[in-house]
């Protein structure tokens, strides 16, 4: 291997990438798009969901009922209603998410045995909001509860005896705010650098390909080890500075925490470059046309970084024959090596079996990737 | 034969064959090319010509037979003869997204010109594609006949004592194609052996020796000179009559007459006796409703040796 023609390759393929308004595009305003896109629109967190309420007794005590609803900051109430007829079709419309109806002898029953119930209809077209919800609305039903039984008063008009036996007290770590923002960036980074360096790289054979110019550099003494280190070297870069990007981004953007060491980020995300990059050369090399090229290299490393990566949908969550799927998917171990950097702050050796496994998944297509080009063209 | 220096014969074949399925490319084609030598490679589409250039260049693996190229095996060290060779074809191009010097700086940097002789060359190239004040453009801007320069530059930066130049001057008005043609014989001088294919019969006349290539088989090898003093088998008569194709119908048929072919508007007509004939033919066309416009006795071309030796299967006049 020669570095001069390392070089000049790597020269030749940087200003190729320069002039190129499509790969332009991708290297420099993907990353912006994607970041700004999924940190706004990509949000898990649920604040002044639309409630209608009907109240059947209209009492005050269904009234004080109703108003921690209000005062809650997750629910907003948008309509009052006066029959059930109301609910469905506020329901249907969309204009409420949830509806409350308190019944008629809500107050009765609470003074009487001391229970009581209301109903909740919730609309679960979204199952994740759907049960959300459901947890915020208990718990304000449970604070009225623990209120109610304080207050309460034997027939003799004094107060019961109340004892809570257990009580938990929960502390969040790592994600104090619950910010689902927090927890969805960190992944944004790995899904931008799978559809940067995949996208970019496998043009880069077929480009060669399909403008003719593939017969030349063939004709000449370069080796296949010098056109693929000489062609990546540039997307290398450029997937690095996107990798920056992203970070600072996220930091002083979004605010996201980043508690871990800016180098073991960059470890990170070199392996993960490595990876992405040897698949789009590789997809490269065996499609020869860009269009195919490019579709093929979304499908194998955007697409289960979106959806195997656990960067949005918890992997913990899925049947366990996908469970087992995603440990062959690369992104898994970025997307947990850089949700560890952003928000536990977790130092290399903590990240040890997830950096291991992208080295060994990096030498694996290195390896495919060098193979892959021969220089003639049976 | 592979000690690195370059023996009499840069480059010789023995037997090459290139099949593709059942479909034989190259059939057995053999030669030798001297040092400062120019070989033309003449031939209709699809002859082989492009097939035996590539093999030659270790684009393609020969299915039998073994070449020599500056010395080595194309089979063993493809990549030591690709450090020795230049190539072009006007298939693909330069890349059209660099410019003049970037593509120069390019393959100066893939061949390893050294540093100290390469701007040099690179100014060198420019002047020779008469490119001076534009090495700063695009070359997808370029013209085809500039763009063919340029990549006959590019492919002699590093100084290679064999060229392969494949079609070099296809497509490419023919004011360019006699400047390619002096600069291949300035390269030539300098000792550089070109092995060049075109199928335009014209330029035959501009090399040294002529391969003539039909359907993957060698047909003749000589000097344009020697091919043309070949007997034809006969005397060669140009007629000019109308209509054309009445004639291209019955003269076959007529008694001393072995071939007709057109060129252009007018009859290249092989005959045993060229006199005879003269006074033959124009009353047995007029019988035919022919009018004979002209009718004389003409020298063979290199195209007329062509079809007479492949009968039929005609390459592209200019």
């Amino acid at each position: 291997m020669k570095l001069t023609r390392l070089k000049a390759m790597a020269v030749k393929e940087t200003l190729q990438v320069w002039r190129d308004p499509f790969s332009l595009l991708i290297a420099l305003l993907m990353p912006f798009t994607q970041m700004f896109l999924l940190g706004y629109g990509f949000n898990l967190d649920i604040k002044h969901l639309p409630v209608c309420v009907y109240d059947r007794e209209a009492s005050q005590d269904s009234q004080a009922f109703l108003k921690r609803f209000q005062a809650s900051a997750y629910f907003d109430i948008v309509q009052v209603a006066g029959n059930y007829g109301e609910i469905t079709t506020s329901l249907d419309r969309g204009k409420c998410e949830l509806a409350i109806v308190i019944p008629p002898d809500f107050t009765e029953r609470l003074n009487d045995i001391g229970v009581s119930s209301v109903q909740a209809i919730v609309d679960a077209t979204d199952t994740n909001t759907a049960n959300i919800a459901m947890g915020y609305a208990q718990a304000v039903v449970g604070g009225f509860s623990t209120d109610a039984q304080i207050s309460a008063t034997d027939s003799k008009g004094r107060p019961l005896q109340f004892i809570q036996p257990v009580d938990m007290e929960s502390r969040v770590w790592f994600n104090e705010a619950l910010e689902s923002r927090n927890f969805i960036i960190p992944g944004i980074v790995a899904l931008i650098m799978a559809l940067v360096g995949a996208q970019l790289t496998s043009l880069t054979i077929s480009r060669e390909w399909e403008r003719g110019t593939m017969e030349l550099l063939v004709s000449t003494p370069v080796s296949p080890m010098e056109v693929m280190l000489g062609k990546l070297a540039p997307y290398f870069v450029i997937g690095l500075l996107d990798a920056a990007f992203c970070l600072i981004f996220g930091v002083f953007w979004f605010g996201v925490p980043f508690r871990g060491a800016v180098s073991t980020f960059f470890v990170a995300t070199a392996l993960f470059l490595v990876v992405v990059l040897g698949i789009g050369y590789l997809i490269s090399v065996k499609i020869k046309s860009q269009v195919g090229a490019a579709q093929i290299g979304l499908l194998v490393t955007l697409l289960p970084t979106a959806l195997l990566s656990g960067y949005a949908f918890p992997i913990d969550q899925m049947p366990p024959p996908v469970q087992a799927v995603t440990y062959l998917v690369f992104a898994r171990y970025y997307v947990t090596a850089l949700k560890a950097l952003f928000l536990k702050g977790s130092g290399i050796f903590d990240l040890a079996p997830q950096l291991l496994a992208m080295v060994v998944y990096a030498a694996v297509v290195a390896f495919l990737a060098a193979r892959a080009f021969r220089k003639n063209l049976d | 034969m592979s000690n690195g220096s370059v023996p009499d014969a840069p480059i010789s074949a023995e037997n090459l064959v290139k099949r593709f399925g059942d479909f034989t490319a190259v059939d057995h084609v053999s030669f030798r090319i001297a040092r400062g030598e120019i070989m033309g490679f003449l031939g209709p589409n699809g002859a082989g010509k492009s097939t035996t250039i590539r093999m030659l260049c270790g684009l393609l693996r020969p299915t039998e037979g073994h070449a020599n190229v500056a010395g080595f095996d194309i089979l063993r060290e493809p990549e030591r003869v690709r450090e020795h060779i230049g190539y072009m074809s006007q298939k693909f191009s330069l890349y059209g997204d660099l410019t003049v010097n970037e593509n120069l700086r390019f393959f100066g940097g893939i061949y390893r010109v050294p540093q100290d002789v390469l701007p040099e060359r690179m100014r060198f190239a420019v002047e020779m594609a008469g490119l001076s004040g534009r090495e700063d453009e695009l070359v997808s801007s370029l013209a085809g006949g500039w763009k063919q320069r340029l990549a006959l530059g590019c492919a002699i930066l590093h100084r290679p004592p064999i060229l392969f130049l494949d079609e070099p001057t296809s497509g490419v008005d023919p004011e360019s194609r006699r400047r390619f043609w002096d600069l291949i014989h300035a390269l030539s001088d300098d000792g550089v052996s070109v092995l060049v294919s075109t199928h335009y019969m014209d330029e035959a006349e501009y090399c040294n020796r002529i391969a003539l290539i039909d359907r993957g088989r060698l047909v003749a090898l000589d000097s344009p000179a020697a091919l043309k003093q070949r007997s034809l088998g006969g005397a060669l008569l140009l007629i000019e009559c109308d209509p054309i194709g009445v004639a291209i119908a019955a003269l076959p048929k007529a008694p001393g007459v072995h071939e007709v072919a057109a060129f252009g508007n007018a009859l290249h007509v092989l005959v045993d006796d060229a006199d005879a004939a003269i006074t033959a033919l124009p009353p047995l066309l007029s019988g035919q409703g022919v009018k004979t416009e002209r009718i004389e006795r003409i020298a063979p071309t290199i195209e007329d040796i062509f079809v007479q030796l492949v009968g039929g299967a005609r390459p592209e006049s200019p």
